[in-house]
This record gives structure tokens, sequence and C-alpha cells, in this order.
């Protein structure tokens, strides 16, 4: 789950930066960059859970 | 951001006063890691912060400005659907081709000469008691020599995120004039991919799930270095709102005024909250809520109102106060020195508050607030993945977790072969103690 999360990562950045370039109404592109954050929290979710101990473990 | 394209003598005289205070934050925030970890790694901690510190200042001499530039200077940009996006500076190396004259770019390379430090330091409060000395500085030369510049210069140094008011409409453009993203938010984010790749301390995460709390040695260290960190930010807003934010020099008075209320009010958020939830005053968690008021005041230090600089900090310091429980509780973050909750959710706190609450910077309301998001979206999306991937390549060819003996041992006598505190019994792992 670590590598699809940082993929989702990055490619939530790149829906933000594909907003910025070939978007030119306001609406549209405040859209399309809360949509790439949201694409961006749901890897993050990934990522952290990847970290995570799993249940029972201990260091 | 418009930086400042030529200084007066006056304001000259001040910006260098404000940069020569930098190093104080860096001193606060050594002493703050140091007493959050254990008493047997107190010396190791102080020693990686001064050698993290000065890894950074000659890896950004050799490259880092290369790299970052300053506003106006050369740069390399690509032309995407029309708009030429300025992506990284074209200086050549060793800092040759720059007059240390006082001019504003000199002043620059002098200020961020002591924040890429502040930067690299941050890592170390996470890794506390664990981290290996040689790999936290190679970790540091890959902060200062690759991360930090690349982000910077697009805040700092005329890249596309300074441009999108230019380009886009959004506002003025990306706006952080102490440090919250480009500083705070970035070793922050690297403190996190550290503790993650270091894993927890021996006996943090009990079988069954059981978290043991393992306390600071010294509360004093730490919020002595709350003192210090507080006249260090007051240096770096007000000499980052000059140079980077092109604000007059008589507006350091707003600057000091607002980075003064928002660490008071974020302190006495920490306080009051730890005192509603826990019956007393948590002092660590105070001086944690002290820090990141100032991280967060950092983005809109020159541009918020007072009273509005004072909901930043509140907001900040009740933010810390929850953010270290989420983290080591329920996340399994073992981060001694709370620096993701403080400098990583605080930065992303400061930079928001920026877009919510500094209506003087934006030519409209909406713009800016995107114009905030889209580097909250730059910080998540590409420094997060690039600073684990350099770091999880580095522990990949050179191991970053001390060995198992060497943290029963601590990091003391293992790597320096000394303890901080020789004349007394610190710990009841002590070889010398009778058993």
């Amino acid at each position: 789950m670590k590598l699809p999360g940082f993929l989702m990562l990055v490619a939530g950045w790149g829906i933000v930066l594909a907003a910025l370039a070939l978007l030119r109404s306001a609406p549209q592109r405040s859209a399309f960059v809360l949509a790439g954050l949201g694409v961006e929290a749901v890897g993050l979710i990934l990522v952290v859970r990847s970290h995570m101990l799993p249940r029972g473990a201990r260091r | 951001m418009t930086p400042a394209s030529a200084l007066s003598e006056p304001a000259l005289a001040l910006c260098l006063l404000c940069i020569v205070l930098v190093p104080f934050a860096a001193a606060g925030l050594a002493l703050i890691n140091t007493g959050l970890g254990r008493s047997r790694s107190a010396a190791h901690s102080m020693l990686a912060s001064l050698c993290a510190m000065a890894v950074a200042a000659v890896v950004y001499f050799v490259c880092g400005f290369a790299w970052e530039g300053f506003a106006g200077r050369p740069a390399h940009s690509i032309l995407v659907a029309g708009k030429a996006w300025n992506w990284i500076a074209a200086e050549p190396l060793f800092f040759r081709g720059l007059l240390l004259d006082g001019s504003p770019a000199s002043l620059a390379a002098l200020l961020q000469l002591f924040a890429v430090g502040l930067a690299a330091m941050l890592p170390l409060g996470s890794g506390a008691d664990r981290w290996r000395l040689g790999a936290s500085c190679a970790s540091a030369a890959l902060l200062a020599g690759f991360t930090y510049p690349l982000f910077a210069h697009w805040v700092w140094g005329g890249g596309w995120l300074a441009q999108l008011g230019v380009n886009y409409g959004l506002g003025r453009g990306f706006v952080d004039a102490g440090g919250a993203s480009s500083i705070q938010a970035l070793g922050g984010l690297t403190a996190l991919s550290i503790a993650w790749i270091l894993g927890p301390r021996r006996g943090k995460y009990a079988l069954g799930g059981m978290l043991a709390a393992i306390p600071g040695h010294n509360a004093v260290l730490v919020l002595m270095g709350c003192l210090l960190a507080w006249v260090g930010w007051l240096g770096l807003n007000s000499a980052g709102a000059i140079l980077f934010g092109g604000v007059e020099s008589g507006q350091t008075v707003l600057i000091a005024v607002n980075t003064t209320l928002a660490a008071a009010g974020a302190g006495l958020a920490a306080a009051a909250i730890t005192r509603a939830r826990f019956g007393k005053p948590d002092a660590s968690l105070c001086a944690n809520g002290w820090v990141c008021g100032l991280v967060a005041i950092s983005a809109a230090c020159a541009f918020v109102e007072p009273a509005e600089a004072l909901v930043v900090g509140l907001a900040a310091g009740s933010l810390s106060t929850f953010a270290v429980e989420l983290f080591e509780a329920r996340l399994a973050v073992d981060d001694p020195g709370g620096v993701v909750s403080v400098h990583a959710v605080g930065g992303l706190w400061g930079i928001l508050a920026a877009g919510l609450f500094a209506k003087s910077i934006a030519g409209s309301a909406s713009g800016q607030w995107l114009a905030q998001l889209v580097g909250i979206a730059t910080l998540l999306g590409f420094v997060l993945p690039l600073t684990y991937g350099l770091n999880w390549l580095l522990n990949r060819y050179y191991p970053q977790r001390v060995a198992r003996e060497g943290e029963r041992q601590g990091m003391d006598l293992h790597e320096l072969g000394a303890g901080a505190y020789p004349e007394f019994i610190t710990h009841s792992e002590d070889p010398s103690l009778p058993s």
C-alpha cells in the first residue's frame, strides 16, 4: 500500500498542475484543485496506514 | 510575492540585524529537541544539531543557492500552455556571480544559509534516540542540496508558485513571508519521513498495542528553547518579509507584534487544553504549542491584523496539542520532539491561514486562497514523496537507525563515547549501576 499511496500523492499534485495549466474558468479550476487535494488525501491515508505497526506487533 | 529590489541604508541595517537573530531560532529548536529526548542521548542531540547546521550551510554554499537563486536573477523556465513556468535557478556553484555587497540577493543568500540549517535540523527531533549521526548528516546534505533549494526557489526565488498571481490571476501568487512552507512544513514533512523510515523507539509500542510514555528528560531546556526560538523567529519573519515579501522596513513592528501574539495565543491555548484534559498544564505540550504559534504565523506575519494573528495562534496551539496525540497514539508515529505536529501541521495551517486572513495582499480573496491550496498540494504531492524517496534510498545504502545495542546503551555512549551528564546517574540502565 506504500507505493500506491505515494503514487496517489503525486497523481493528486498532477491534477492540481493540470487544472492550473489547462482550465481557464475560476470555478472549474477551483474544483479540480480541490479534487487533486482529495486524491492526495486518499494517498496520504494509504501511506499512513502502510506505516502503522501490524496489530499485535511490538518494537 | 514581490521581493525587494533595493534597500535603503537603514533598511539594510535593520534587515542584517534581523538575519543575525535567526541562529537563536536554531539554538532554541536544538534545546527543545534535546530536552524532549532521553538524557542518555542529550549530547548526541546537540552535536547532531550543530552538524546538521554545518553540513546544510556548506552544501547550500556549494550547490543549494545555485538551484534556489533569487527573483530576477538567471533561471530556467518551461512553457506550459503559453505560460512560462520558472522551475529552477541557473546560478553558478559556490556563490560565484553573487556579490556579497548588501544587495537583496546577497542578504537572501545569508538568510538562507541559516534557514536551510533550521530546516535540516527539524528531523532530528523525530529521529531522536535512534538516528545515527553520520546518517543524519547525509540526510541534511540531501535536504540542503536538493529538496530545500528547489521548493524555496518556487516560493522565494521567483518560481512558478510565486508567479501564480501573474500567470493565473491567483491573488499575489503563493505567499509565505517567513518560511511556514519552505522551512517549517518542508522540514516537518522530512521529519515525518524519517520517523517512518527509522520506526519507533524500542519499547515505545508494547505487545497488545499499549503505548509506553517516554517523557523528555529536561523541561527547563525545552522551555528555555521556546524563549530563544521566539527571539529567532522575530528576526526570521522580519527579514523574510522584507526580502521576499517586499514589505517596508517599518512593518517590522507589525511583524513583531503579530509573531508575539501568535506564540502567546498558541502557548495559552495549549496550556488551557492540557489543563482541561489532564487537570494540570503540560510543559512539553505548552512548549510545542508556543513553537507551533511561531510556525503558523510565519506565512502571513506581515499581512494580517494583530487580532487575526492571535486567532491564528490560538488555532495553532489547539491543533498541535491534538496532533501530538493523534500521531503518537493513533498513527504510531514515534516523534519525540513533536516536530511533525508542530512544524508540518503548524506550517500547513499557517499557509492556509495566510489565504484565509491576509486580505490586504490579495487581488481577489478566492484567488489567494487557491494559490495557498496549490502550495499545500505541492508540499504533500511533491515534497513528501521526494524527501521520503531520497531518505529511503539513503537508508538502503547507509542504514540510518542505530544498532539495538546502541539504542539500549544510549546514543551518547554508543556514538560519542561519553555522556552529557557524566557526574550524575541519569537512568536505570547505566552499566555502572549495581543490579
